[in-house]
């Protein structure tokens, strides 16, 4: 893989830094000023939606483009943070010591006792940021150690998907089954039917997917981005050279987990439903290819392929129902085989080689009415090639 | 002692089956580090050849016996097809090899259902495959035994061919050290073309028995993919005995599981059992010294 | 090296973040009439009207859904030529609900306030339906449910025409009784819907004196059914009731073959099993067994025969018609039914018209029950043929009121939370 990327340079980094500033303006602008103002209030929660699985696909782009781990267990997660804040809404919505209306019609039980915790707010909040993390961390350390990589790791966490949507699917009273959770009133006390509600978890989702992008620029250019790039490539020099590669490893498949886990958490309110569809095998690869278009390596071609792909699933999918598998598998068959850096390597193929560290993340935020901008061929972050360094 | 046979006999069967589905799986993953996702529609088309066989033919006891080598056929030429365009230039990555078969798999899927529509469709069985035979007061189904036959006799031609003929020594070379093997004056690439050919006609043969046990749709392969891949890596890459042994006993805990427990728990035990399992031996119950560093 | 920049646009992203959410906030969820629904969009000012037809036009419900939406094509094509509904043509928006609950609600939602349709029509899962529901009720809109369900439900925008438990499940086991069955086996996929047709089963099992030897669930799309048919055959019970769906019923048939069962000897009664599904399974595998519905493509009566004979003009000779295919068809008749009663295409109109409305369906007269939204329909217990189509073996006395809370039957008193 080290032919389509190296580490950032701390001289470039530098470089870049005033155009990195500059794109997360525009981003900015275009998903606080623009989207609002020329789109409709269903439409903007789609891309509210969008956003969220950009989130997931901001910590893929770490674990997988930097750290080489190819995460295909993100949906558990995402799960993990979608039913935890679904959990609460539910409890919330029921009120002090209430069962939530769908237990209360299929089970006589009443309110599991691991549901008593998010009754809370704050134990919520905490756990949707903590739990992800901590199982990623876990499994990361308990797979990483005993030097299970590449394949094996890759199969291990899809099998873990499938094993979380079975055990979902197959616990209704606790976990409304099939269905999932949906119905919620209310979130943190601010009523879900009301359109400016709607349209403040729109810009909540905006504001985390921009810090995260930052959180993760700043490991790029790290001491510790250019060690997860590194174990990327040599697992073995970088033992060689005293460090811990599964501790590196670890750390990135954790903030990963939590990003996937905080986009499921918002995914909750502006969707209004989670259910094991959201999280099993399936969508979980389905997350990838977004970040495979987008360019798996770069801070912002995952986003963008992300929204890009799921705005195309969307619109194909209301013209041509059969038509997106079939543009799905064609999108994953050339775009990983013919072009692996992803769009986002594009522009160094038009011959812009410099050295620019500069990420262009124009979030592809609909231009009219739900018409996105094509996708944009983000410049290159970094070089192609180490012979150009 | 009735449970215990009928559980025993129900896990060596679960057993015959997760094997055949993933004994060309260990041949193209171990020889040649290939991630194929579309090994599971390999698997669905080895069973529309069966549906379009007996469409064909009508005879259902003729039927099955031409599609078994029909279907190795087509299974082999599909995967032909999808090394000699797309896996060739991506050895050097295995881990893409993951999505891009995983695309591939996504349209093979769809076309079936636009060729041979959504719903399900039947193959019958035989009359002398169905229903159950009596051995020793016990009664045990007829397809089944077939499986498990079929199974062993796959086994015992593929471990031969590998021992005894020329080709079959090239593979192991070739899975050995690849290297060494190319400068001994072995074309790899011919072995590997080959190797994906027999590997691929393993999933379409699989397809053809399944079409004994269930449901003959477009996501047939879906079913039983992740299960042959947990079979693969218990086993261990490159060897076949690792891949015999990883089946029957995966298939012998689920059936034991399933008996106590409910059939969801199963699957969600059998999961924590192959995680844990390879937190002690990571590399599979065998594994192949290899010279290289990966 | 500095990293001032990207902190202080951290800082500033935050700050936005938060200034927003606490200049701009809506109204609270105890604020009177908060949440104020958005006024409908429906235009009914030209010389036509927007109908919604949501199904799975890919993914795995496709094999059941694309006949949902032949039928209500079917129906509005029908409609059409007749004049249309108040005068005014149906124009249909198709949406595909992907098979996923997910994509059910986001379409609906977008059938309701983007393409501001008069009624939605469609839905298989109980998946489906549940996550439609807060969207319908939310926006005050109108969906027309088709499939058999689980019950313990009835909302003010959803009408539901298909059976609820006491038009197909009760009847089914009255059937069982009637014919002698004293203990009984259940078999399901373990989701919602035979979770709850169980739960029901057990307590009129246990008012009626059936044994349940034993009950086990399947994952959705499990395909080894070695182990669970083993325990059905050693449980040794009379009959066994099969809640499974889908491709599991093909896996679940064929190992119950295998292992020497017949419909003889232990008949499987099956509650999702129709006409589509018997070729999928295999006719070999399945002839004699007991199917329970309101609806089957031999059903001799005018009606019937019209509507079989259109569908097989309409979308080829080969296809066969079920109940879920009936009460879809019906459904659109039903709305329109009640749009005439009304006088017009508004929600609350239209839900005070629906009672009583009733339309001479392919099953036979249903009825709109205007309190619970359900529709009264005769019950129909059939054996599948060895042509593959179903044949009525028994049926209720007349249309059965729908029930969904089972609350005429006492056995049942514990069930509905």
């Amino acid at each position: 893989m080290s032919e389509f990327d190296t580490a950032a340079s701390r001289v470039s980094a530098l470089r870049g830094r005033w155009a990195v500033l500059v794109g997360f303006g525009v981003a900015a602008v275009l998903l606080f000023a623009v989207a609002p103002a020329v789109l409709t209030s269903f439409r903007l929660g789609l891309l509210g939606k969008y956003l969220c699985y950009a989130m997931v696909a901001v910590g893929i782009g770490l674990a997988w483009g930097r750290g080489g781990m190819l995460v295909l267990g993100q949906g558990v997660f995402f799960g993990i943070g979608a039913y935890l804040m679904a959990m609460h809404l539910k409890l919330a919505d029921a009120g002090a010591d209430g069962v939530p209306d769908f237990m209360a019609l299929i089970s006589s039980s009443g309110v599991p006792g691991w549901w008593e915790p998010f009754r809370s707010g704050w134990v919520t909040l905490v756990a949707i940021l903590v739990l992800p993390a901590l199982l990623a961390a876990l499994l990361g350390l308990a797979t990483f150690r005993r030097r299970v990589r590449g394949a094996y790791f890759a199969i291990l966490s899809q099998a873990l998907a499938a094993a979380f949507a079975i055990l979902l699917i197959g616990n209704p009273t606790a976990t409304g089954g099939s269905t999932g959770l949906n119905n919620f009133v209310g979130f943190f006390g601010f009523s879900l039917r009301d359109p400016v509600n709607r349209q403040m978890l729109y810009f909540i989702a905006a504001g985390v997917l921009l810090a995260m992008l930052l959180l993760v620029r700043q490991l790029m250019v790290s001491r510790y981005g250019e060690l997860l790039v590194a174990c990327r490539d040599s697992e073995e020099r970088v033992r060689f050279l005293g460090y811990d590669p599964a501790t590196v490893k670890t750390v990135a498949f954790a903030v990963a987990a939590m990003m996937a886990g905080i986009g499921g958490a918002l995914f909750v309110p502006i969707v209004g439903i989670i259910s094991p569809n959201d999280v099993g095998i399936v969508p979980s690869i389905g997350l990838l290819i977004g970040v495979a278009i987008g360019g798996r390596t770069t801070l912002a071609g995952p986003v963008l392929g992300a929204i890009a792909v799921a705005w195309a699933e969307t619109s194909l999918s209301e013209q041509f129902p059969s038509g997106w598998t079939y543009a799905q598998g064609l999108m994953f068959m050339l775009v990983v085989a013919f072009l692996p850096g992803g769009l986002a390597s594009l522009g160094a193929v038009r011959g812009l080689r410099r050295k620019i560290a500069a990420a262009d993340p124009t979030v592809a935020a609909e231009t009219a009415d739900g018409d996105p901008a094509p996708v944009p061929a983000t410049e290159p972050r970094h070089a192609h090639g180490g012979a150009q360094a | 002692m009735d449970v215990l046979v009928t559980q025993v006999f129900n896990g060596l069967s679960g057993g015959s089956i997760l094997l055949l589905a993933a004994l060309g799986l260990a041949l193209t993953f171990g020889q040649m580090g290939v991630i194929n996702m579309a090994h599971g529609e390999f698997i669905m088309a080895g069973a529309y050849t069966a549906f379009v066989m007996q469409q064909v033919l009508g005879a259902a006891g003729l039927s099955l016996l031409v599609s078994l080598p029909m279907a190795f056929l087509v299974g082999g030429l599909l995967g032909v097809l999808l090394e000699a365009t797309l896996l060739r230039r991506m050895y050097h990555r295995p881990l893409d090899t993951l999505l891009v078969t995983w695309g591939v798999s996504l349209i093979l899927q769809q076309l079936a259902r636009d060729v041979f529509g959504t719903a399900g469709v039947d193959v019958p069985a035989p009359g002398w495959l169905s229903g159950p035979v009596e051995v020793l007061g016990f009664s045990f189904p007829r397809s089944r035994l077939f499986i498990l036959a079929l199974a062993i006799a796959a086994v015992v031609a593929l471990s031969l061919a590998l021992r005894l003929t020329p080709l079959g020594r090239r593979i192991r070379a070739t899975v050995q050290n690849r290297q060494l093997a190319e400068s001994s004056g072995i074309s790899t690439r011919r072995t590997d073309v080959l190797t994906f050919f027999i590997g691929s006609g393993l999933a379409g043969v699989a397809g053809v028995v399944l079409t004994l046990m269930g449901s003959i749709s477009s996501n047939l392969g879906t079913s039983y993919i992740v299960d042959a891949f947990l079979v693969v890596i218990v086993g261990g890459i490159g060897q076949i005995k690792g891949a015999v042994i990883a089946a029957f006993v995966l298939g012998t805990v689920q059936s034991w599981v399933e008996y106590s427990t409910t059939a969801s728990i199963a699957k969600v035990i059998l999961l924590a059992l192959v995680v844990a399992f390879l937190q002690a031996r990571p590399q599979g119950i065998f594994q192949v010294r290899t010279r290289s560093l990966a | 090296m500095s990293r001032f920049p990207a902190r202080r646009s951290a800082a500033t992203a935050a700050v936005l973040v938060l200034g927003l959410a606490l200049s701009a906030c809506g109204s609270r969820v105890d604020d009177a009439g908060g949440g104020a629904t958005a006024e409908s969009c429906v235009d009914t000012s030209g010389d036509s009207v927007k109908i919604g037809f949501l199904n799975s036009r890919s993914g795995t419900m496709a094999i059941s859904e694309n006949t949902v939406f032949n039928s209500l094509e079917l129906a509005a094509t029908q409609i059409n030529a007749a004049g249309g509904v108040l005068g005014k043509q149906l124009e249909i928006v198709a949406e595909d609900g992907a098979s996923e609950p997910t994509v059910f609600a986001e379409k609906a939602d977008k059938l309701i306030r983007d393409d501001c349709v008069a009624a939605v029509f469609g839905g298989w899962t109980s998946s489906s339906r549940k996550a439609m529901l807060p969207v319908f009720e939310s926006n005050d809109a109108l969906l027309f449910y088709p499939v058999q369900y689980e019950g313990l439900e009835s909302s003010e925008n959803i009408f539901y025409t298909g059976a609820t438990t006491n038009q197909q499940i009760i009847p089914a086991l009255d059937y069982l009784k009637e014919s002698g069955v004293t203990s009984l086996f259940l078999v399901g996929s373990d989701y919602v819907f035979p979770q709850t047709a169980n739960k029901i089963i057990k307590a009129y099992a246990e008012a009626n004196g059936i044994e349940v030897k034993g009950e086990e669930y399947a994952p959705l799309g499990h395909t080894d059914f070695a182990t669970i048919v083993a325990k059905v055959r050693d449980a040794g019970a009379a009959a066994v009731f099969n809640t499974l769906n889908g491709d599991s019923n093909v896996a679940f048939f064929k190992e119950y073959k295998n292992l020497g069962l017949t419909a003889e000897t232990m008949p499987v009664l099956s509650v999702s099993i129709a006409e589509e599904e018997v070729g999928g399974i295999g006719v070999d595998n399945i002839v004699g067994q007991p199917v329970a519905w309101n609806y089957y493509q031999t059903i001799a009566s005018p009606a019937n025969e019209k509507f079989v004979a259109d569908f097989k003009a309409a979308y080829g000779a080969e296809k066969v018609t079920s109940d879920p295919m009936e009460a879809a068809y019906t459904s659109l008749y039903l709305w329109k039914g009640m749009v005439e009663k009304a006088g017009s295409f508004a929600v609350p109109d239209v839900q005070a018209a629906a009672d009583g409305v009733s339309f001479e369906a392919p099953e036979g007269t249903v009825t709109v029950n205007g309190e619970n939204h359900h529709i009264a329909k005769t019950a129909l217990i059939g054996k599948i043929g060895a042509d593959g189509l179903i044949y009525t073996e028994w049926s209720s006395d007349g249309p059965i009121e729908p029930d969904p809370y089972l609350k005429s039957y006492p056995w049942a008193s514990g069930l509905a939370g």
